[in-house]
Parts: C-alpha cells; structure tokens; sequence
C-alpha cells in the first residue's frame, strides 16, 4: 500500500510544481511594460546573451569547420563534394543551431541563472524586496525570462552563420571545394521560410523552456547551498533533456509531412 | 554603475545578429522568384518526371527564368503534369517552344530546360495557362540499359 501513496504523491507534487512554474511565468510576464524593466532586461541580455557570445563564436565554428571535413570524406566518394555546402547549411539551420545552442545556453546561462535566483532567495533578498514592496516578480524574474527569449534566437542565428563561414573554411579553403558551388548549390537548396524560419522558430520555443526552467528551478529551490546545487543540476538536466525531446516532436511537425 | 558599457556590448551583440541574418539571407538563402503576381502559369505534360521536384528551376540556356509551382498526376491519362511559374519578365515565349527535364551535372539536381520555338511574324506567344506541347522527359538510367540490351540483341 506504502508504494501507491508513494505514486500518488510524487504525482501531485510534480502537477503541484507545474501549478507554481505556471504562475510563476504569468506573475512575471503579464505585466504593463515600465522603461525602468527594459533597462533591467538590457542588463540581463549582457549577462546571459553577451557573456555567451564567445562560446556560441567558438563552438558553432568548430561544429562547422567539423561537419565539412566529415561530410568531405564520405561525399568526395560519389562525387558529389559539391553538395557539401547545402549540407552543411541545412543541418546547421534546421537542427544543430537551435539544439546546440540551447544545450550550450543551459549550461552557460541556465545555470547561473538558477544560481544566481537560488541564492537572492537563500539570503532572503527576494523576501527583502517584498517588504520593501517591490514585487520581485516583476523586478528579478521578468527580466531574466525576457532576456533569455530575446538572447536565444539571436544567438543560434550567430551560431549557425559562423558554421557555415567555418564550413566554407574546411570545405572551400583547405579541402578545395570549389567556391562557387559551395554557395550556389547552397542557395538553391536552402529556402528562407521553410528552413531558416523554422530554425528561428524551433529556437524561441527552446528559449522559452530553458529559461522557464532555469528561473523556475531557482526560484523553487530548497534554500539551502545543498538545494541550490541540486536546483542548478536540474536545470541542465531538465533543459537539456526538453530540448531534445522537444526538438523530435517539432521537426516532426515542420518537416515531417510534406 | 557599467551601464554605458553594457549597452555598448548589447549594441554589438544586435549588430552581429543583423549581420548573421543578412549572411543567411544573401548568401545561404536562394533569392528565387517569389510566389506573387508578376510570374505566370504555365503547364507542360510529361510521360516521366525522372527525379523532378516542385520548386526545381526552369532554365533558358542556363539563365533560370522560374520555378517548378507544383506536380500533380492527370487523373485521366495518368500522366504527370508540371505546373510552371514563370517570371512576367520573359512572357513572350513563342507557343512553339518546348521543354525538356535535364539535369546538371552527372549527380546534380534536375531542372526544366526551356528551349524557345522559332519566332515567326505571326507567332503565338505563351499565356497564363496555357499548356506546352513539345515535351521531352527524363532519362531514367533503367530504360537507357533496356534499350541499348535490346538493341544490342536485335543486331
């Protein structure tokens, strides 16, 4: 019998945690905007967007740089090293750019998202700023959240520019695939609404489950150091494993059915 | 406070995403004719469309002069139908002209060759609708063999 209550109350405490992460994100966001948020908003956007840029620069050519010199080998085979560049473009554009940059966002900006919230509530600051009658609602999470929405697409969008720039630096420059058809083949493959949008759009939708989860983990967690470190690790491991999951149900949905 | 400073770093942080996205969309992206008003239609009826796809290029003597709109089967002759969406710019085809399904390249896409017909004085230009008459299909590499076999049999 112990086992079935066991069921039952992880069950309502998980829809009861769904509840809090709900209202958490509406408290938050429906809110009249203020001049004084947005200059808020911009200081997150350095923090979790800016301060990203150089992993995001990084990873995103060498992803490039090693998807050219893989798909090399195998297409020089048939031929076909002409193909290299729609290749490239189009994993870059349509699944690793969102998803890696997500998973990069998790862990560089996710985290110290959740630490950072953890904490403000571990010394009490978010208690302080409610008795000072500021909502913290509206003055910590609406910022991070709108950050983090705003800072994700624009930088998988980097990412998947500088791979293909890296792509063309493996392909084009060391391998020497011809220059030409590296970009002519590549811009009659790849079409602007149905694989750059659909990139754009894959990515606001991890945006907003990774930093949903971030802030809610921080927000939720046990106030001590050891529930905060447990609330960081979640956030990864939860972001990450949504962003997977989510990335196979959306790519069914924009590319699946023709 | 580092607030001139943050809002520098965000200024550069927007000017490389601006420039990333103009990348994609001048360099990645192909700036092929877009669906509206100014292309006209044009059907063209084929016994086999080889590995043809909507979207594919129609191309006059290799300057691409539109777009593959669409493929449906004749639900009467069961033949396939090519849906051609041609730019209004080069809309004084003469109604003798012909098409052919090519491909570039030994493994290359295939595309629409569009040879136009003899322009006589009294000639009949293409129209919005109109069918072309003069089709030449793909090469499918099985029939190719099956022929040379069979014509090397009958020797």
């Amino acid at each position: 019998m112990n086992w079935v209550v066991q069921v039952g109350a992880n069950t309502l405490d998980t829809i009861r945690s769904f509840g809090r992460a709900f209202l958490m994100l509406t408290g938050a966001l429906i809110a009249v905007p203020q001049l004084k948020n947005i200059r808020l908003t911009l200081q997150q956007i350095y923090v979790v967007g800016v301060q990203s840029l150089l992993i995001i620069l990084v990873s995103g050519l060498f992803i490039g740089m090693v998807m050219a010199l893989q798909g090399y080998t195998i297409l020089v085979g048939y031929g076909a090293e002409g193909s290299l560049g729609p290749m490239v473009a189009l994993s870059l554009l349509r699944e690793l750019g969102p998803v890696v940059t997500a998973l990069l966002f998790a862990g560089r900006a996710g985290s110290a998202l959740t630490a950072e919230i953890g904490l403000m509530k571990a010394t009490e600051q978010l208690s302080s700023l409610e008795m000072m009658a500021v909502d913290p609602l509206r003055r910590v999470v609406a910022p991070r959240i709108w950050a983090g929405i705003i800072s994700m697409p624009m930088l998988a969008i980097i990412f998947s520019a500088i791979g293909i720039l890296g792509g063309h630096l493996v392909g084009v420059d060391w391998l020497g695939v011809d220059s030409g058809s590296y970009w002519s083949i590549m811009q009659a493959t790849v079409d602007w609404n149905k694989d750059v949008v659909n990139g754009i759009i894959k990515s606001i939708v991890f945006a907003i489950v990774v930093t949903w989860i971030a802030i809610f983990k921080g927000y939720d967690a046990v106030p001590t150091s050891e529930g905060i470190s447990q609330a960081t690790t979640q956030t990864v491991v939860y972001s990450s494993l949504a962003v997977l999951g989510l990335d196979f149900v959306l790519t069914a949905l924009m590319f699946g059915i023709n | 406070m580092t607030t001139r400073k943050t809002e520098l770093m965000v200024g550069f942080f927007v000017i490389l995403t601006i420039s990333a996205t103009l990348l994609l969309a001048m360099k990645v992206v192909n700036q092929g004719f877009s669906d509206n008003e100014s292309s006209y239609t044009l059907y063209a009826k084929f016994d086999n469309i080889g590995g043809l796809k909507a979207r594919s290029a129609v191309k006059v003597g290799g300057v691409t002069v539109g777009r593959v709109e669409s493929i449906y089967l004749d639900p009467e002759d069961f033949n396939p139908v090519v849906v051609l969406s041609l730019s209004q710019q080069y809309n004084n085809f003469p109604d003798t002209s012909s098409v052919a399904i090519l491909t570039s390249g030994l493994l290359g896409e295939q595309y629409i060759g569009f040879q136009p017909g003899f322009a006589f004085d009294d000639f009949v230009t293409l129209a919005d609708g109109d069918y072309i008459q003069d089709t030449k299909s793909a090469l499918v590499l099985e029939d190719l063999i099956g022929q040379f076999l069979f014509s090397r049999d009958s020797e």
